[in-house]
């Protein structure tokens, strides 16, 4: 098929971060611009100081929660599978199933369609809306986890080891460092529907989060602040507790009685890593794709171009090359490497 | 499989002993027979399996995947065994309804022969898990390699069974994998299982440490004094042609000590000390004694510049009479005779020390006639041989510790309860030429201070810190600032692993020197002449 458009034409790599020249718009820009789509809430896609925010009203909501209310000069909800006009240019938001709220973002003009992922996951999450493979002529996928390596198991499984250790160290505490947003919350929603329905300590970097959560419909149960106002170290044995993996080498971790030390993050497949950072019982449950989705994801959207942002390029590269499919690495400064 | 899988992949995290004792409790409590059993074996390393070299598992996986790929991921993972069991590529074609038990993965193992041990590993490699993959690629390689000792096992099945660990230990040698009679007797099902196995083990008899008053509620007469000397404890029993050497713990040492294996043409058990050098002559230094340890096979040579001989403390059995209740007086006698009748390079007598009284032992102890010798030993003329650690027929009274002034450098977080505390500590002395002095770490410590100096360490360590390394800080550290640190130490050995060329025995921490200037702080001289001396 004849196409008017390059792809390199419809979406290019700038220093502020990804953009479109006919839709004069940038995607997850790390730097202040005039016109940004933003894919989700995480810090480093999610910045403020944007003249106007086009995302998800949950998206919105977070960014609220995290900057204030002024992060931006405007803001435009999109709604998910609504195709909106940006400069004659076609952008619509479809679900991509990392956390709540998060989209991927299609774009499309003259007949050249691209999808830029943004940070994603397949496996089952209660906590938002599943991802939705799209159709595309080039599609932009993370790689975070982009090596053979990196298989994640059922996030069920790992959640049962959790619970099988408090019930073995009846007078230990769990410290499950989870990352504040996405991460934290849906950890909680699997202790719940694993049947555990005991109050969850949190950490107050969550607590905002969280109850934007619970007011989205999204039920975590009773939380309680894990503070010492709220019990003596006899009374957090046994307890499960949630927090930023800072939070537990920090002083704060002192008030939890001989804790073990969990970590949920996609890191927690490699064992020297779970080693050198001192966690005892490491939880492989990650918002982004594995290898396995990210390969599956590749072919369901049928594009005849990949490109490949923040992680490990080179491994998912080869795999393209092997496949006979064009790939390249797009090389986007200012992700954060290890974000899980 | 993966029970055991499981168990593996949480020993390995877990630091703390008791964690340790309850995973590992947990697992022979919950898993069947005969699973548990040659989980036991794989841990303890009484299984054999014919092992798998890692360049064949390698050729392996790259039959199945993209070399490049898999070199990606092994540069990035970086243990083999680990990468193989993430990278497996499951077959389409199958997947296994159930999932093997740790015996049909060991029955299969273990019945390959060496031409299709490659395929049989990979058939079970297609249809485990990943955690499952790890176990059996460990199985095969050799060594789990999860910190947990044989000792550690036998602990767990102690507490499995509410009985004694010596109890196991003396059983031990007897049994085989996969152990279903001494389970069946730790579940109370069936009787204590009987060995008709010879040259069984017999639990080691142990002392307590003398305390500060102990000594003025003792009587001088009726105490044997010996020296207590720094080789490895060992027992050595004969029995109707077997013949074995034993640590303290039970582990079966003779094949790292042929030479005194071969010497041992008796029938009797006895109880001493294992040293190096010619009795008659020379006994050796514990540099000395390094040359023998941790050696897989000891060749011709080595046998020659330090032989292995034992030192005799205790006779438990003499030509098939137990000795074990008889006063210590009496087994004593009978023990010289027997001594006198075996090959003097390899055997002899742990010499009684003459004293009156505990004045006249103290001058002694500080002064011992050789340098391998760490103390005293008292033993009352009357004590029974019993097993484990009874309060009162045995004291070990130990020369006073080595102390050294020396320098904070790293400190790293803790676990468990120290989780958020840096309470591991590498500290150094000083070394080079004066106006350029630098510090070279010499040890490693992570005790001897309370619960309040931890924390004072640990506000110290945050407050000074200069990089970070994961859970290790570098703290300030050169002649202006720093933090002092008196460290206590049983001896030291020469090291070729450390930079400083020094490794302490048992170091720990005695004292903060809050008040001492980083710049007094010891130099590395200090310590080499200790080495020399």
């Amino acid at each position: 098929m004849f196409k008017a458009m390059r792809a390199s034409d419809l979406l290019k790599s700038r220093p502020e971060g990804l953009y479109c020249p006919p839709g004069d718009f940038f995607i997850d820009p790390v730097r202040p611009v005039e016109r940004a789509l933003i894919t989700h809430g995480h810090s480093d896609h999610a910045r403020s100081g944007h003249s106007s925010v086009l995302a998800t009203q949950e998206t919105l909501d977070i960014m609220g929660l995290r900057y204030g209310e002024d992060f931006a000069g405007k803001t435009q909800a999109a709604v998910p599978g609504e195709t909106l006009d940006i400069n004659s240019v076609a952008v619509t938001f479809h679900p991509a199933g990392h956390v709540l709220g998060s989209a991927q973002i299609c774009v499309e003009y003259k007949g050249m369609r691209i999808v830029a992922s943004g940070d994603y996951k397949r496996q089952k999450d209660a906590t938002c809306l599943p991802f939705e493979p799209i159709r595309c002529d080039v599609f932009i996928t993370e790689a975070t986890f982009g090596l053979p390596v990196f298989r994640h198991p059922p996030d069920h499984e790992e959640i049962a080891r959790v619970l099988k250790s408090a019930a073995q160290f009846p007078e230990r505490s769990h410290l499950i460092g989870a990352y504040a947003l996405g991460k934290a919350q849906r950890v909680m929603r699997l202790l719940r529907d694993a049947g555990y329905d005991k109050p969850i300590y949190i950490h107050g970097a969550l607590a905002k989060l969280s109850e934007y959560y619970q007011s989205q419909g999204i039920d975590l149960g009773r939380l309680e602040p894990g503070t010492v106002e709220s019990g003596t170290k006899a009374d957090f044995a046994g307890a499960i507790v949630v927090g930023p993996p800072s939070a537990f080498a920090d002083r704060w971790a002192r008030r939890f009685p001989d804790p073990i030390s969990c970590f949920a993050s996609g890191w927690m497949r490699i064992r020297q890593r779970a080693k050198q950072g001192g966690v005892e019982l490491p939880l492989i449950i990650s918002d982004h794709a594995d290898w396995d989705e990210l390969i599956i994801t590749i072919k369901e959207t049928g594009a005849a171009e990949i490109w490949v942002t923040h992680g490990r390029e080179e491994a998912l590269v080869r795999w393209c090359e092997l496949e006979g499919i064009a790939a390249r690495p797009l090389h986007l400064v200012g992700y954060e490497d290890e974000g899980d | 499989m993966n029970r055991f899988a499981e168990l593996l992949d949480r020993l390995v995290l877990t630091p703390s002993r008791n964690g340790k004792l309850t995973l590992l409790r947990d697992y022979f409590h919950s898993v069947e027979d005969p699973d548990r059993g040659l989980a036991l074996a794989a841990i303890t390393g009484d299984l054999n399996i014919a092992a798998v070299k890692p360049a064949m598992l390698r050729a392996l996986v790259v039959e199945r995947m993209d070399p490049v790929l898999f070199g990606y991921s092994y540069d990035y993972v970086g243990d083999l065994a680990e990468t193989v069991s993430l990278v497996w590529p499951q077959p389409q074609r199958h997947i296994p309804n159930q999932v093997p038990t740790l015996a049909e993965v060991v029955g299969k193992l273990q019945a390959a022969s060496r031409s299709d041990g490659p395929k049989v590993l990979a058939r079970l490699l297609d249809d485990a898990s990943i955690s499952a993959r790890f176990a059996i690629i460990k199985l095969v390689t050799g060594g789990l390699r999860i910190g947990v000792s044989a000792r550690l096992a036998k602990q767990a099945l102690a507490d499995l069974g509410k009985v004694d660990v010596a109890e196991i230990e003396e059983l031990w040698h007897g049994l085989a994998p996969p152990y279903t009679e001494l389970f069946a007797w730790l579940e109370g099902r069936a009787e204590k299982p009987r060995s008709a196995a010879l040259a069984l083990f017999r639990p080691v008899m142990l002392s307590n440490a003398v305390d500060d008053n102990d000594l003025e509620k003792l009587e001088p007469a009726d105490y044997v004094a010996e020296w207590k000397w720094d080789g490895i404890r060992v027992q050595a029993v004969c029995e109707g042609g077997v013949r074995r050497l034993y640590s303290r713990t039970g582990d079966d040492v003779s094949g790292a000590f042929p030479d005194l294996a071969a010497a041992m043409t008796f029938e009797a058990a006895l109880d001493g000390e294992l040293l190096v050098g010619d009795p008659r002559e020379a006994t050796g230094t514990f540099s000395d004694l390094q040359q023998r340890l941790n050696r897989k096979s000891v060749s011709p040579k080595i046998q020659q510049r330090y032989p292995a001989f034992m030192r005799c403390y205790d006779a438990l059995q003499i030509d098939g009479e137990d000795l074990r209740a008889l006063p210590f007086a009496e087994r004593r006698n009978r023990l010289e005779a027997f001594v006198g009748t075996l090959d003097p390079s390899r055997f002899d007598l742990s010499p009684f020390v003459a004293f009156s009284d505990w004045e006249t032992l103290e001058r002694l102890r500080q002064a011992p006639p050789h340098p391998i010798i760490e103390g005293v030993m008292l033993k009352r003329w009357d004590s029974p041989y019993l097993a484990g650690r009874p309060k009162g027929p045995w004291f070990k009274w130990k020369r006073d510790p080595h102390t050294i002034d020396a320098v904070l450098m790293y400190a790293q977080r803790g676990h468990g309860k120290r989780s958020s505390f840096y309470s591991d500590y590498t500290f150094g002395v000083w070394s080079g030429p004066e106006g350029s002095e630098e510090l070279v770490p010499v040890g490693k410590a992570y005790f001897g201070f309370t619960d309040e100096e931890l924390r004072e360490i640990d506000k110290y360590v945050r407050d000074n810190t200069i990089e970070r390394f994961g859970p290790v800080r570098s703290v300030r550290a050169d002649r202006r600032n720093g933090l002092v640190l008196e460290v206590a130490f049983e001896g030291l050995n020469r090291s070729t692993r450390h930079k400083s060329g020094v490794a302490m025995r048992f170091p720990r921490i005695s004292r903060l020197r809050w008040d001492k200037p980083a710049a007094e702080a010891d130099r590395i001289e200090t310590l080499q002449a200790l080495l020399d001396g």
